[in-house]
């Protein structure tokens, strides 16, 4: 699909990365969203995407993704990216089971829809529709069909925006587990800049099409990442918060 | 809000003291006398058992010339000799024969145009707009040419009734797969759907309650195309048996041909609908709740 998409030989899979992404050029006509970006995810890795709003933060995302193509550079993953949506992207005439074997060449494909609907609370609703879902729940059906995939690269573009704060929070622990348990590498493209310092260990913040500020959170947490310096690098002047 | 209006009704009906004697006995008849959801439906049902029954009256009464209207009781008498003596039920299959091949072979026909056009977009620029314009024809003006063409025979007939089906499912199969939200096709690109699985999975799915808009809508078209061919030089059919009935002034048996194909069209209808609940249970407009 993506010519730019190599694979990598299957060898290096275990501990080695995710995506390497090197001097990748996004452009519509003469406008240049991302220019030269050099990004390397490793598997195990969780890395949250800052940045305003047209920063070239989603662009990145749809073509680490394959859904465009790119001008230049090269974007080089093991396997086909999982991507959860900011809308869940269910389909309403499919149940849940169906909805989450969405793609999977397997022939037991209905146990393994059944085990990651189990892994996010839902195993007991296989056969039910999308539309009696909650938000939250139908956003769990999407990570589901997303993990079932096995995925090396987990692409997430603001999947838990549309969400109330409470669920929201659930979700966070949700997916901590989920990426805990898999391993995958994963990218996060938020707007919330909690969020990004709940989940991530490392932040990135882009600018003009470019990665402007990155922050590796400690592992054992003994120097949080700051709020205050990373709402400063999104232009956001804070004195009265902390 | 609520809570404050339900308190100043109270308040209401404490402030009219002449209401407070015997008011636990007038509240309900004061219910009950207002028509309810039931009330409604049978009084639905009552008007035009009424109006037949008026019907019958004037007739019985001889208000009413059987020349110009027979009684309802002479029709269902009609219809019962021309069941069981006559050659009513072999019309009814010849009629019925002719619509479900005409509605066959426009469905087919205008299903494929409309997959193709909806899929392509060199089949749109190469197809799309001659149908349009074909369309633009009220088919029963073609009947003419089509009788010059093809005869009044049996062809004729499901030619016309094929004419009227094929743009309704042609239109509403393009729009069906048109409207077939991109969002969904770009989930279906990422989980590495082929192009197959793609349109068995998520384009025919998707379209399918407009195509399916579009087959009730075609149904309708079939019975009148077919109403129209069978009273040119059928030989058989109920077309055939009105107008066989004119010749001799058997407004009866035209009375029951009308009949007829009314509650056949109501049949057709209740089939699509059935078609509708069935294959869209997931669809929240149509679906039955589960």
């Amino acid at each position: 699909m993506n010519a730019h998409v190599a694979p990598l030989s299957p060898a290096s899979f275990e501990t080695g990365p995710a995506v390497i992404v090197s001097n990748l050029v996004r452009s519509y006509g003469s406008r240049v969203v991302i220019e030269k970006l050099n990004l390397r995810i490793e598997r195990g890795e969780f890395v949250a995407l800052l940045g305003e709003s047209g920063c070239g933060k989603t662009t990145l995302l749809r073509a680490l993704a394959g859904l465009d193509s790119i001008q230049g550079g090269r974007i080089v993953a093991p396997r086909r990216p999982a991507v959860v949506f900011q809308e869940h992207r269910l389909l309403p005439w499919d149940s849940l089971w169906r909805n989450v074997s969405l793609g999977l060449q397997v022939p037991d494909a209905r146990e393994r829809a059944a085990e990651a609907l189990t892994e996010v609370g839902l195993g007991d609703r296989l056969d039910d529709w999308p539309r009696n879902l909650s938000g939250g729940q139908a956003q769990r059906v999407a990570l589901a069909r997303a993990l079932v995939q096995q995925p090396e690269l987990m692409l997430l573009d603001e999947p838990f925006a549309a969400l109330d704060a409470l669920t929201r929070i659930r979700m966070h622990e949700l997916v901590r587990e989920l990426v805990a348990n898999h391993q995958p590498g994963v990218l996060l493209v938020t707007h919330d800049v909690d969020e990004a310092i709940a989940l991530a260990d490392r932040i990135l913040v882009m600018r003009n099409g470019a990665i402007a500020y990155e922050h590796r959170a400690a592992r054992n947490g003994s120097t949080p990442i700051s709020r205050s310096e990373l709402l400063a690098e999104l232009g956001v002047n804070s004195h009265s918060t902390h | 809000m609520e809570l404050s209006g339900i308190d100043r009704a109270a308040i209401g009906a404490n402030s009219a003291p002449s209401a407070q004697s015997g008011n636990s006995a007038l509240a309900p008849t004061a219910a009950s006398r207002r028509p309810g959801a039931r009330g409604l439906q049978l009084l639905s049902w009552l008007a035009p058992v009424v109006l037949v029954a008026i019907w019958e009256w004037l007739a019985q009464a001889g208000w009413l010339s059987p020349h110009i209207l027979p009684a309802p009781s002479k029709v269902i008498r009609t219809a019962f000799k021309l069941a069981t003596t006559g050659t009513l039920l072999n019309d009814l299959g010849v009629s019925l024969l002719r619509a479900a091949a005409g509605f066959a072979i426009g469905t087919a026909v205008g299903g494929g145009l409309g997959i193709l056009v909806g899929f392509s977009r060199i089949a749109e620029a190469a197809i799309d707009r001659s149908v349009q314009m074909i369309r633009a024809i009220p088919f029963l003006a073609a009947l003419p040419l089509v009788i010059v063409w093809l005869g009044v025979g049996e062809t004729q007939k499901i030619f016309l009734v094929a004419l009227g089906v094929t743009f309704p499912i042609y239109i509403n199969t393009v729009l069906g797969i048109r409207q077939v939200d991109p969002k969904l096709l770009e989930l279906g690109r990422v989980q590495g759907l082929s192009s197959l699985q793609l349109i068995r999975r998520i384009i025919l799915p998707g379209a399918l309650p407009s195509i399916l808009t579009g087959v009730r809508y075609a149904l309708a078209t079939a019975w009148l195309a077919l109403v129209v061919a069978e009273t040119i030089g059928a030989q058989a059919g109920i077309g055939f048996l009105a107008m066989d009935a004119r010749e001799f002034l058997r407004t009866d048996v035209i009375v029951l041909t009308i009949v007829i194909y009314a509650l056949i069209g109501v049949a057709a209808d209740g089939i699509a609908r059935f078609l509708e609940r069935r294959l869209l249970a997931w669809h929240p407009n149509y679906g039955a709740a589960r």
